[in-house]
C-alpha cells in the first residue's frame, strides 16, 4: 500500500536544480534509507518531505492526503536531526514532551507517553536533566525519543550516528533496527555510510547527483546493481571494476560478451588467489589487510589491472610475490561503456 | 628579588595603574557631584573647595525654574518608548537575517550600519524640515521617531549576532513537532534569546536617556529631555556651575543607577559571540 509517494519531486537552488524529479513510494511500516555520497541531495530530499525546504516540482502524498504545500508542523511527521537540536532550555521531559504540550494533550497522557517512551529508551533517571548535563548517546536518545512520544506518521532521520564514536554508533544502529521492529513505524533514514543501509533498510534508495540511482532490498543491490555506480557503491571493500580490455581471457573463456569500451565487475570474495603460475591471470601482491576474520589482499596484474581479494582464510603472502588470479566468470557483473549493467551472472 | 615578590610587584603596579585610570574616567563625574552641592561662589573658587557644607539649595532652584519632573517624564517616555519600539522592529529584522539568510543579507547589514557613520548633523535640516511639516517638532511621539530610527541599526545588529547563535535545527525541530511562528517564538526562541533581548533593550534605553543632538533640536518645553534640560543651564545669562551640575546630576543620576544594576547584561549582550 503507498504510504508516502513521491512524484517527480524537484528542487532548484538557485540556479542547480538539486533533486531532479524523484518518484518513490514507501509503504507504511517500511523502513527506508536514502543513501549516497555527499552532496547527492539526499539530507535535502528528506528536508523537502519534512517541509523544512519548499517543493518547487512535483506532488507529496501521505496517507491519501496532498501535503506539497503543507508547512511541517501540519504534516504530522517527526525528525531526529544530526545534530540531535534538543531545546538546550528545557529538561529531557520537556523536550519529549514539547509536542504533545503544542497538541494541549491531556498531562495525564503526556506523562504516560512520556514515561512509556523514556523507559523503551532507558532515560527514566535523567527526565529532569537538561541536555547539556548528558553525553551524546543519551542526547541522540531523547532526539529519538522526543520522536516517539508523538507517535508521527513517518520518522525521518538525518545521519543521526554520524556525531557519535564507532563503538556507540554500532550499538544505536542495533538499538534502532530494534524500535523499528519493535513500533514498525514507517521511516526513513538519511546516512552516507552504506552500512547503516545495508543493515538497517528494507529498501535501500541509492541517490546520485539528485537522481534516484536503484531501488531495492540491501541484498538485490549487492547482487544486481543496476549500473557501475551502485555495484562500487555498496560493499566494502568495493567491487573491482577493471576494463574489459584488461582481461580478454576472461571473456574468451566465460563466452561472455562484452560490450566495446566496457568494464568487468567482480566483488572481492570471487576473486580467488591461486599459486603462481597457475589461474586466468598473473599478478604480484602489492598489500595484505589481515583483519582477522577476513584478509584482503590487494594485487596487480601484469595486464595493470588493480583487483583486491578478499577471503576468511589467512595467508603467508609478502608484499611482492607473485600469484596467479583465478575468477568464477558467472559471478562477473558487466558494464557498457557508459556503466550500465549489461550483464548480470 | 625572588619570583614571588617580583610577581607581587607587577601585581601593585597593574593595580595602582587600574585606579589612575579609574580616576582619571570617574573625576568629571565627581567633580559635578561635588560642585552640585556646593553654592555658585564656592563652585567657581580657586583653588578649588574640597571640604563645604552641603547644600541642597541648588536642586530646589532648578525645580522651582524648570520643571524638573516634566523633563524627566519625557526622558522616560521617550526612551521607553523608542526601545519598545525598536525592539518590535529589530526583532523580526533580525530574526528573517538570522534564519533566512539570503545573499544580500552581510549587505544589509553592513549599509544598515553605514548609516551610523554618517554624522548626525547631516541629516538635520531635512529631518527638522520632516518633523515641521507634520506637526511633530517638540512632541514626544516625534522624539520616539528618530530615537527608534537612529538606534534601529545597532539593535539589528546585536539581535542578530544573539541569533545566529542559536542552530536553525532547534527552530526546525519545534516546526517538525507542530510549533506555529508564534509558538517557536514564544516557547523556543524567545526562553533562547532573552539575555539578548534584556541586553539590547538596556542599551537603547541607555542610548535614548542619553541622546542630546535631537532632543536639542527637535523638542523645546514641551516635549524637552534631561538633556535639553541641562542644556538650558548653559544660558546667555551666564554659566551657573552648581546649578547646572545639580542639573546634571538629576539627569544621569536614573540612568547612572539604572546601568550599574544592569551592567553585567550591557557588558555580556556587547561582547555575545566576540567571545566564544
Amino acid at each position: 500500500m503507498a504510504y508516502l509517494q513521491l512524484r517527480g519531486i524537484e528542487k532548484i537552488f538557485g540556479e542547480h536544480k538539486v533533486i531532479k524529479g524523484i518518484d518513490l513510494t514507501v509503504n507504511q511500516g517500511e523502513f527506508v534509507v536514502f543513501v549516497g555520497p555527499s552532496g547527492c541531495g539526499k539530507s535535502t530530499l528528506l528536508r523537502l518531505i519534512a517541509g523544512l525546504e519548499n517543493i518547487d516540482g512535483g506532488s507529496l502524498h501521505l496517507d491519501g492526503r496532498d501535503i506539497t504545500h503543507q508547512p511541517s508542523s501540519k504534516r504530522d511527521l517527526a525528525m531526529v536531526f544530526q545534530s540531535y537540536a534538543l531545546y538546550p532550555h528545557m529538561s529531557v521531559f520537556e523536550n519529549m514532551s514539547f509536542a504533545l504540550k503544542l497538541a494541549k494533550a491531556d498531562p495525564g497522557v503526556i506523562q504516560e507517553k512520556v514515561g512509556r517512551a523514556a523507559k523503551i529508551l532507558n532515560l527514566t533517571q535523567y527526565l529532569d536533566r537538561t541536555p547539556k548535563e548528558l553525553s551524546g548517546g543519551q542526547r541522540q536518545r531523547v532526539a529519538i525519543g522526543r520522536a516517539i512520544v508523538r507517535a508521527p506518521k513517518v520518522f525521518l532521520f538525518d545521519e543521526p550516528l554520524s556525531n557519535l564514536d564507532a563503538a556507540l554508533r554500532g550499538q544505536t544502529r542495533i538499538e534502532i533496527a530494534k524500535l523499528h521492529r519493535d513500533l514498525g513505524a514507517t521511516t526513513i533514514y538519511v546516512t552516507h555510510d552504506q552500512v547503516e543501509a545495508m543493515t538497517l533498510a528494507d529498501r535501500v534508495v541509492v541517490l546520485r547527483d539528485g537522481q534516484i540511482e536503484q531501488v531495492g532490498t540491501p541484498l538485490e543491490l549487492y547482487d544486481r546493481p543496476a549500473n557501475q555506480f551502485v555495484a562500487q557503491f555498496i560493499g566494502t571493500p568495493q567491487m573491482n571494476v577493471v576494463a574489459a580490455a584488461n582481461v580478454p581471457s576472461l571473456a574468451t573463456q566465460s563466452g561472455l560478451t562484452i560490450p566495446a569500451g566496457g568494464f568487468v565487475g567482480l566483488r572481492p570474495e570471487n576473486v580467488s588467489l591461486v599459486p603462481g603460475g597457475s589461474g586466468q591471470f598473473q599478478a604480484k601482491v602489492e598489500l595484505v589487510e589481515a583483519l582477522g576474520a577476513e584478509t584482503l589482499i590487494y594485487v596487480s596484474t601484469e595486464q595493470g589491472a588493480q583487483l583486491v581479494a578478499r577471503q576468511t582464510s589467512r595467508t603467508d603472502l609478502d608484499v611482492g610475490a607473485n600469484v596467479g588470479v583465478q575468477i568464477d566468470a558467472s559471478t562477473a557483473h558487466i558494464f557498457d561503456a557508459q556503466g550500465r549493467v549489461a550483464a548480470i551472472h | 628579588m625572588t619570583q614571588i615578590q617580583k610577581n607581587l610587584a607587577i601585581q601593585t603596579l597593574r593595580t595602582a595603574f587600574a585606579w589612575l585610570v579609574t580616576l582619571l574616567l570617574f573625576f568629571p563625574l565627581g567633580w559635578l557631584i561635588l560642585t552640585a552641592f556646593k553654592t555658585e561662589l564656592q563652585a567657581i573658587s580657586v583653588p578649588p573647595l574640597l571640604i563645604f557644607t552641603p547644600t541642597l539649595e541648588n536642586f530646589s532652584i532648578v525645580q522651582d525654574r524648570s520643571d524638573y519632573l516634566l523633563y524627566a517624564q519625557n526622558s522616560l517616555i521617550t526612551s521607553v518608548a523608542s526601545t519598545l519600539l525598536g525592539l518590535a522592529l529589530a526583532f523580526p529584522a533580525a530574526y528573517s537575517m538570522a534564519f533566512f539568510r539570503s545573499k544580500h543579507t552581510k549587505d544589509i547589514l553592513m549599509w544598515m550600519l553605514s548609516t551610523k557613520m554618517m554624522p548626525a548633523v547631516g541629516a538635520l535640516v531635512p529631518i527638522y524640515v520632516l518633523a515641521q511639516t507634520s506637526g511633530l517638532l517638540d512632541s514626544r511621539t516625534g522624539l520616539v521617531i528618530v530615537f527608534t530610527l537612529s538606534n534601529l541599526p545597532i539593535m539589528v545588529w546585536m539581535l542578530y549576532s544573539h541569533f545566529k547563535d542559536i542552530p536553525n535545527e532547534i527552530l526546525e525541530a519545534s516546526r517538525m513537532d507542530g510549533a506555529t511562528l508564534w509558538q517557536e517564538f514564544r516557547h523556543v526562541l524567545l526562553p533562547l534569546t532573552m539575555g539578548g533581548l534584556a541586553s539590547t533593550g538596556l542599551l537603547c534605553l541607555v542610548l535614548s536617556w542619553n541622546e542630546a543632538f535631537w532632543s536639542l533640536n527637535l523638542s523645546a518645553a514641551k516635549s524637552g529631555t534631561l538633556a535639553t534640560l541641562i542644556a538650558s543651564y548653559s544660558s546667555p545669562e551666564g554659566l551657573f556651575w552648581a546649578k547646572l551640575s545639580a542639573a546634571s546630576f538629576m539627569a544621569i543620576g536614573p540612568i547612572v543607577v539604572f546601568g550599574w544594576f544592569s551592567q553585567k547584561q550591557l557588558v555580556q549582550g556587547l561582547t555575545f559571540g566576540a567571545v566564544k
